[in-house]
């Protein structure tokens, strides 16, 4: 069943102008159409680079940021018609845990307060002694100290306050938890250790999580679904294994290219897909499928104009891209300018040199010159 | 000599209590009492605290403590002006007389009074006007939605209005309506602090309205107005404090300026330091001390209240948090 329902969901920014009275002069297409649906009791991953929209679509079903349009249904209700106080009553049920542990907790505030205060905002617990009860309940679960409540936040460490920020939203007895990359601040070591205890989590308290992250270990690590993410659209969904298994987007087979493998020979000789190019602006997205201005498999006409929808291809893998079935069957090839190191491809080492123009090749002699002479004392 | 050597020892041994019991409550203390631990061991704040308190009880006790009637013309005969005879100091006055036989010391105490007064009622008034405007507009515009846009704007232009009109134009505009007054220049000097506080208050109210922890606040449900008063408004304070401070001291030499160009007091025998300077102009190529004396003092004080902010900026400085 599921839990939460994204129909067509867009978050889009108007770029304002103006001295006196704003003028709208454009749009930021931050999400542009993403529909996704999040089973109860599991994980859904939300992957992408930087500027993708994830963290956008992650307070959009919050309704932290305005939706333009579509629908968030959870549990029968559709949020983003919802008035404002109505809204802010049913974030009960919906939490976020957010990327940076110490700028989300206000500095002014001890830990008692912080964990208090939606209790509060909520009419949770009749007075102070039972929501402290409460919030005791919950630190320990959460693996902190009772010392901690009369704490501020600059005495904890990076992982304690993260798991102070999870505490939070556990008071509220949650049904969704909202992560929004929980673990990218902290240390490697201590990522697993906040990974874990969400775990933990899910399983005691029947929790439902939408984790957003750019870590693919991360994503892989604690999701069931994953979904990743193109400028502001959803251009691959799959389960977890599936989808690292066989990639079938040209973009999350990149993403995937991207991950080193510990194992130096291995390393060398496996498929790297290398893009080109930065990721458009999407105050101004290309037409057609998004990703056509980067693909290496990128096929004249139909990718330029041609929006891909996201098609279920079987077992619950869905792919936006025109030519994924030839892309898999490799009957397609991918142009090498665009992704210069292919799998099993020969390295095209004899046309870099001839490619440099020669007063570059000059200048890079002189910096390789000039940080020998830097490095003599 | 033993009583004093147990003393001694007791004393240090209670300063270190006190330092431990120090760092106790450090480990518990919210960030204001961090702040104002780290001002206690700043020289700067120790030194612009120093003058502030010398400054503040010679305006309080200033006139009980001045030799003589500062507006008495006790030695008219003394100083002859035409003839280029000026009293300078003697034992009987010690900074001297000025070029009508006052004595210079018990203007100078009793002026303080003024000087001080037109210094915190016109802060005072920049600084609660400011901040009513600045965070009415800062909480409008980051949560008001589209009408507290527009209140932004409106209030904002006001203000920028305000900032445009220099305060020289400003004071002599409001003498002419309120009459040649030591309130004129209070109020001149308050309304042009006001733009400076309420800009000041607003920009670190959208700041701070953008930070994590109040997103976090609205993803828990928090009612808005909660928000602002309770996340928003306690952490943009920190710098309209500072700006107080600072404000003090830009106050006392306006004032200064303004009652110097006699848009001051119209009672010219009452003392004020900006009209002791402006009356020893005059003679500035015969009596160059009598200038001195009051130019010294708007100096000193200002500096005090300068050097005060500077170091409870730094104290409130985020970056300096452990």
């Amino acid at each position: 069943m599921s839990l939460l329902e994204l129909d067509d969901v867009k978050v889009h920014f108007p770029v304002k102008r103006g001295v006196l009275f704003d003028r709208t002069v454009g749009h930021v297409y931050a999400v542009d159409g993403v529909s996704l649906s999040v089973t109860a009791g599991q994980t859904y991953g939300l992957v992408g680079e930087s500027g993708c929209g994830k963290t956008t679509l992650g307070r959009a079903i919050l309704r932290l940021n305005d939706i333009t349009a579509g629908h968030v249904v959870f549990d029968g209700t559709d949020l983003a018609a919802l008035p404002d106080e109505e809204m802010r009553r049913a974030r009960r049920r919906l939490q976020m845990v957010f990327q940076d542990p110490l700028g989300s907790l206000n500095p002014r505030q001890n830990i008692e307060s912080i964990l208090a205060e939606g209790m509060a905002a909520h009419g949770i617990g009749a007075d102070r002694e039972e929501r402290r009860t409460r919030i005791l309940e919950i630190l320990e679960r959460v693996g902190l100290p009772a010392t901690a409540l009369s704490r501020y936040p600059h005495e904890f460490s990076g992982g304690q306050r993260q798991r102070i920020g999870i505490a939070r939203a556990l008071v509220l007895e949650p049904d969704l938890i909202i992560c929004d990359e929980p673990v990218s601040a902290l240390d490697v070591s201590i990522q697993a250790q906040v990974l874990n205890l969400l775990e933990e989590l899910q399983d005691s308290l029947g929790l439902t999580y939408v984790v957003i992250a750019h870590d693919l270990a991360v994503v892989r690590h604690i999701s069931d679904v994953i979904g990743v993410m193109y400028l502001g659209q959803l251009v691959e969904e799959a389960p977890s294994d599936v989808l690292y298994a066989e990639p079938r987007h040209p973009y999350t087979r990149a993403l995937m290219s991207a991950v080193p493998v510990p194992d130096p020979d291995l390393e060398d000789s496996r498929e790297r897909i290398l893009l080109r190019g930065d990721l458009p602006s999407p105050a101004n997205p290309p037409t057609g499928c998004r990703f056509h201005t980067r693909c290496p498999w990128r096929q004249a006409e139909r990718c330029d104009t041609e929006r891909p929808a996201l098609t279920d291809i079987g077992g619950g893998h869905r792919v936006a891209c025109h030519f994924a079935a030839e892309i898999a069957d490799g009957t397609l090839e991918p142009v090498r300018e665009l992704a210069p190191k292919l799998l099993g491809a020969e390295t095209p080492a004899a046309e870099v040199p001839a490619e440099v123009p020669a007063d570059a090749a000059a200048q890079r002699e002189k910096g390789e010159r000039g940080e020998k002479e830097s490095t003599t004392p | 000599m033993t009583t004093n050597l147990t003393t001694s020892k007791a004393d240090k041994i209670d300063r270190l209590a006190e330092l431990t019991a120090r760092r106790e409550t450090a480990s518990g203390g919210s960030l204001w009492v961090e702040a104002l631990r780290r001002l206690r061991s700043s020289k700067m704040a120790l030194i612009g605290g120093g003058v502030m308190a010398v400054f503040i009880v010679l305006a309080v006790i200033g006139p009980w403590i001045a030799p003589h009637d500062p507006t008495a013309q006790l030695w008219r005969d003394e100083v002859r002006v035409n003839q280029s005879i000026f009293v300078g100091p003697r034992g009987d006055n010690w900074l001297g007389l000025d070029h009508l036989g006052r004595d210079q010391l018990s203007r100078m105490l009793v002026g303080a009074r003024q000087t001080l007064l037109v210094g915190v009622v016109a802060t005072l008034l920049g600084f609660v006007v400011g901040v009513l405007i600045g965070g009415l507009s800062g909480a409008a515009l980051a949560f008001g939605g589209k009408a507290g846009r527009r209140v932004d704007t409106v209030l904002m232009r006001v203000i920028d209005m305000a900032l445009a009109l220099p305060s020289l134009l400003l004071a002599v505009s409001i003498a002419a309506v309120l009459g040649q007054s030591l309130t004129t220049v209070m109020i001149a000097v308050g309304v042009v602090q006001i733009p400076i506080f309420a800009r000041l208050l607003r920009g670190s109210m959208l700041a701070q309205a953008s930070a994590d922890y109040v997103l976090a606040a609205r993803a828990l449900g928090v009612r808005r107005r909660r928000i602002v008063l309770g996340h928003v408004l306690p952490n943009s304070l920190g710098p309209v404090i500072v700006q107080t401070t600072l404000a003090l001291a830009t106050a006392i030499i306006e004032a200064a300026a303004l009652s110097y160009l006699g848009l001051g007091n119209p009672d010219a025998a009452q003392p004020e330091w900006g009209v002791m300077l402006a009356q020893a102009q005059r003679f500035f190529d015969q009596a160059p001390m009598m200038a001195v004396y009051p130019a010294l003092g708007i100096i000193i004080t200002a500096l005090g209240f300068t050097l005060l902010g500077e170091a409870m900026r730094e104290a409130l400085d985020p970056k300096l948090r452990s």
